[in-house]
């Protein structure tokens, strides 16, 4: 037997693989070395990325706390002037009309924007791929351009800024972003549920109503207000189409205010009481776009809970 | 359809209010060296170059340091502090970007003017690309707060296309005695190379139309720059800044910037949305 192998030609394979083990054990040590200087400078990037997180929470809180007065969050700005630099006001009106252009925009998104998705989830045609496609680059759009487009639309038409021009911006900014999210939750619904449905004698259009989108809830939820997050944030379009105002607005065809133009302005005002009161501001939308979106998470937990 | 109606009104919208622009200067506009607001010459070079030039810095930040981060929170965090280290880089894309305006503003430039700044200038004894005034407001500023704004883009898009990666592969590199590093190195990274290149080009429209942050930073003065200390301003922060005050033929102008900067970004994203879609969908 042992003759038998000692006389077989040597296997390439194998004289190849006794130099790469022979390689290998020399160069462990090395190599283990590398690895682990190499997996540590990984790690140290990891951290050094939150570093700006750090010190962005660490300068809202310090800076933005210090100008945050109950008075400050329900009174209407002011002037400053040279006799009384820091007669600032507050900014209740900013909120108010923050609150009243975001709201109304996903009211009108909203509705156009699930049954998009419905379309989404449902349709096959090319058509549809199409319309996939164009969302999914609508996304990337650089949000000042839809600034463009509600001046080009609303302001020239109606020869006046208005916060119903911002409405129209973010409503234009959140349909694709909801859509696709809601497409992703329609999808997520098992397909047995709607054959159970089907199967129990309903209507395709009762199945859709009464399983299908109470199944999609919390998905769709998550990205209604995620999405409402993400158009409160922006200060892009509004800063070409809202103008501005120092009084309470009800009235969305008139000029309004809003937190996040209110920030861009006085982070550049030649008052340094304004100046310190845009860590104030920031402050406040922060907490408002962190409610909606850890909300989100919330929400959607919650109801997925219950479904249970 | 009625969102179809939206597109096409959208992209009507802009060709409409720039063609008067597009007619009168014709490829001027692109290839014009001086850009002029109020009373032109309206030659929109400079802002493509500050454009391109700050989303290139942001990429030189933020792809290795994502990239990294992407790594870490896959295969190298202990898995309880996962799902932590994941919800803070979300924070981090959760921020309106006026407020990193505002951080870059109040915090890194008086960080740049001190230590930054002297620092990279020592480097090459205040030669090219380090040399000219340091006034804090800078490409270089504009770039490094995209860099931070693009990184959670960056490491989630890529931590999604890497987790596909096959075990399979990892496992086998690692039964051949490759180290930790070699495996993630030379079989995670390459076989997740597409998608990768998608997070990247993902990242990079996001900064090529980032606006207000920018706008507060760079400083908005219109020219091809010659350090990276230079003032500039972009194609974004440009419709933003003058917008306001634009008459005539700068609304004109500055529609026709949005239609560049409209065809940049769209271009770009359809193909990050290719890479990425290839990527996920192979595995």
């Amino acid at each position: 037997m042992t003759d038998l192998l000692d006389r077989l030609p040597p296997d390439p394979i194998l004289e190849r693989r006794a130099v790469i083990q022979q390689r290998a054990a020399q160069t462990i040590g090395r190599r283990t070395l590398i690895s682990k200087v190499f997996i540590s400078l990984m790690v140290l990037a990891f951290l050094l990325a939150l570093v700006p997180l750090g010190s962005l929470i660490f300068a809202l809180l310090q800076k933005g706390l210090s100008s945050i007065s109950w008075p400050f969050l329900h009174t209407l700005p002011t002037q400053p002037s040279l006799i009384d630099q820091n007669a600032i006001g507050g900014i209740g009106n900013a909120i108010e009309g923050t609150v009243i252009i975001d709201a109304l925009a996903g009211l009108i998104a909203i509705p156009i924007a699930v049954l998009l998705g419905l379309y989404l989830c449902e349709a096959t045609s090319r058509a549809a791929n199409f319309l996939r496609a164009i969302i999914e680059i609508m996304t990337g759009l650089p949000s000042i351009l839809l600034g463009v487009f509600a001046y080009e639309y609303v302001v020239v038409r109606m020869k006046t800024f208005s916060g119903l021009a911002g409405i129209v911006a973010l409503a234009v900014l959140m349909v694709p972003l909801i859509a696709k999210a809601s497409e992703l939750a329609f999808r997520g619904v098992p397909n047995t549920l709607r054959e159970a449905g089907l199967a129990l004698g309903a209507r395709s259009s009762r199945v859709t109503r009464g399983v299908i989108i109470p199944a999609a809830l919390p998905g769709m939820i998550t990205g209604i207000l995620l999405s409402l997050a993400r158009a409160m944030g922006e200060t892009a379009p509004l800063l070409l189409v809202i103008g501005a105002s120092g009084d309470w607005t009800w009235n969305p065809l008139k000029q309004m205010s809003a937190l996040p133009l209110l920030t861009y302005n006085y982070s550049g005002s030649q008052y340094p009481s304004q100046r310190a009161a845009a860590w104030g501001v920031a402050l406040t939308l922060v907490v408002m776009v962190m409610i909606l979106s850890l909300g989100s998470r919330f929400v959607a937990a919650r109801l997925r809970k219950e479904r249970r | 359809m009625f969102f179809g109606a939206v597109i096409v009104l959208f992209v009507w919208s802009v060709l409409h209010t720039a063609w008067p622009a597009l007619h009168q200067f014709g490829f001027h506009l692109v290839t014009g060296k001086s850009w002029v607001p109020g009373t032109g010459p309206y030659g929109a070079l400079p802002l493509i170059i500050d454009t391109l030039l700050t989303t290139l810095i942001a990429l030189l930040i933020a792809v290795p340091v994502g990239l990294a981060s992407a790594l870490a929170l896959l295969y190298l965090i202990p898995q309880r502090l996962r799902a932590t280290s994941s919800a803070l880089v979300e924070l981090l894309a959760a921020v309106p970007s006026v407020v990193y305006g505002l951080w870059g503003l109040f915090y890194l430039i008086p960080w740049l003017n001190k230590t930054l700044d002297p620092f990279l200038a020592g480097i090459t004894g205040s030669r090219w690309p380090f040399s000219g005034p340091q006034e804090g407001f800078s490409v270089l500023l504009a770039g490094i707060v995209l860099s931070i704004m693009i990184l959670p883009t960056i490491v989630a898009i890529s931590r999604d296309v890497i987790s596909v990666v096959p075990t399979d592969l990892i496992e086998g590199g690692l039964s051949l005695g490759a180290t930790r590093s070699q495996v993630l190195t030379k079989v995670v990274l390459p076989s997740a190379r597409t998608g990768i290149l998608g997070a990247i080009a993902l990242g990079a429209g996001r900064a090529l139309g980032e606006t207000i942050a920018v706008a507060m930073v760079i400083g908005s003065n219109p020219q091809i720059p010659h350090s990276l200390f230079s003032t500039g301003a972009t194609l974004a922060s440009t419709i933003a800044t003058e917008f306001g005050e634009a008459t005539g033929s700068t609304g004109g102008a500055l529609a026709a910037l949005a239609l560049m900067l409209m065809i940049i970004t769209a271009a770009v994203n359809a193909g990050a949305r290719l890479l990425t879609k290839r990527a996920l969908a192979s595995k």
